[in-house]
């Protein structure tokens, strides 16, 4: 299993942010995506996750087994720590491991409100989602944001010795130091050129 | 799929106001409306199906736009569309979610504004029938026209606009069942075109609004 991009150009709002990105990360490795703030890291990973179409070019990866973690959470406030992990993981059908309260420091807030969390706690709460859906191919866009130094490395450590050592692949955008083994790629070089060609509506408006 | 309806309920539950709000506006409308048009009972007793059903059908409107908004805030949505539950079924559900919430409380609750209104005694039947078979139609329209505006800062308006019109067929219909029950007449045709356009809506307007979903996630 690997996640092959070739000759990828995606859009955000009708113009072309970045064109012609092609990579492959194999089984057990992860890709570290570098780039100055606008230059599309969202927007590529929105269209790598299949939540946006791309302009062109193909994203090669294993039908459903893609998950995608943006700066939003998800997390609904009236639920417990225990409720919200629950609810995802029904929702894909796989049963939670007790382990992710440990990978993720969040054993003695299992039975708190969701809404009662801090924004660090929180975000452990949306990262420990990514433990209990099962998927092999992560999408993450800035993981690591409001988290302490314990935290980020706590949560490198899982996703090193957790996600990637059983076969995983994760695609990660980030301005912090992670700690794991991973190339990085910068995406500079493919900041687009083209005028607005294809990706806009503006002949309908 | 279930799992999405129990954590509706949930969060209705839990936040207060999910079951309460519909139910409480429509309870204020009808009893508001014999201080405006006055107590002769001849008269409410006319208008009684007509108040009921555009009543009930304002109090479904009102919390229409938080079927999609909050999920939208809080990031939920794109974390659903990439999970293996079909979009359609999460809209279908999403609907069924909103009649509970909504639709189920204002039918049960029905008979007892009836009273209130002097409708006639022989109604009462077709009242709980036309609602229970309405009311499911009201919120799947109502999913559909919020999945059109989600993401719109303001789009409860925008959305009223879209929706009122596609109501009118499930309030005239849902109104002349009532009120041919009241003059005791054969009430069947217009529940089975109730019955109709809440079997179409159910059927076809999950689709449209995972695709309009699709489009307002992008």
């Amino acid at each position: 299993m690997n996640l092959t991009v070739t000759d990828l150009s995606v859009a955000r709002g009708g113009a072309p942010v970045l064109s012609g990105v092609s990579f492959v990360v194999n089984a057990g490795s992860a890709l570290v995506l570098r780039g100055p703030n606008g230059i599309g890291k969202t927007t590529l990973l929105r269209t790598l996750a299949g939540l946006q179409p791309a302009l062109s070019g193909t994203v090669d990866v294993p039908e459903d087994a893609v998950a995608y973690a943006s700066h939003a959470d998800g997390i609904k406030a009236q639920l417990t720590v225990t409720e919200n992990l629950a609810f995802w993981a029904d929702v894909h059908g796989t049963k939670m491991p007790d382990s992710v309260f440990g990978a993720f420091d969040l054993d003695d807030l299992r039975t708190r409100l969701a809404g009662t969390l801090s924004a660090g706690q929180k975000r452990r709460l949306g990262l420990a989602r990514l433990g209990v859906i099962g998927r092999k191919v992560l999408f993450l866009d800035e993981p690591t944001v409001s988290l302490d130094g314990f935290s980020v490395k706590m949560f490198a450590n899982w996703l090193r010795n957790d996600h990637l050592a059983h076969g995983g692949i994760a695609v990660i955008a980030t301005h912090v130091d992670l700690g794991i083994d991973a190339p990085e790629l910068d995406l500079t070089p493919f900041r687009s050129t083209a005028h607005a060609s294809g990706g806009s509506d503006e002949a309908f408006l | 799929m279930i799992a999405l309806l129990r954590r509706d309920l949930t969060l209705a539950v839990r936040a207060g106001g999910g079951f309460g709000l519909g139910l409480a506006f429509f309870l204020i409308v009808v009893v508001l409306v014999p201080f405006g048009v006055g107590p002769e009972a001849a008269v409410l007793s006319r208008i009684a199906p007509g108040i009921l059903w555009v009543a009930a059908l304002l109090a479904a409107l009102l919390s229409l736009d938080r079927i999609f908004a909050l999920d939208f805030e809080d990031g939920t949505l794109p974390l659903l569309a990439t999970s293996p539950l079909p979009l359609e079924g999460v809209t279908l559900i999403k609907g069924i979610a909103h009649w509970i919430t909504t639709g189920l409380p204002l039918t049960l609750a029905a008979p007892a504004l009836g009273f209130l209104l002097n409708l006639e005694m022989s109604a009462y039947v077709w009242l709980l029938a036309s609602l229970a078979l309405g009311t499911p139609a009201l919120s799947m329209i109502g999913t559909f026209g919020a999945a059109l505006t989600v993401g719109l800062r303001r789009g409860g308006l925008l959305m009223s606009l879209l929706v009122l019109p596609l109501y009118v067929p499930t309030l005239i219909f849902g109104a002349e069942a009532v009120r041919r029950g009241a003059l005791g007449l054969d009430a069947t045709t217009p529940l089975l075109m109730l019955a109709g356009i809440t079997l179409g809506s159910f059927a076809l307007l999950p689709f449209a609004a995972s695709s309009a979903l699709r489009v307002n996630l992008r």
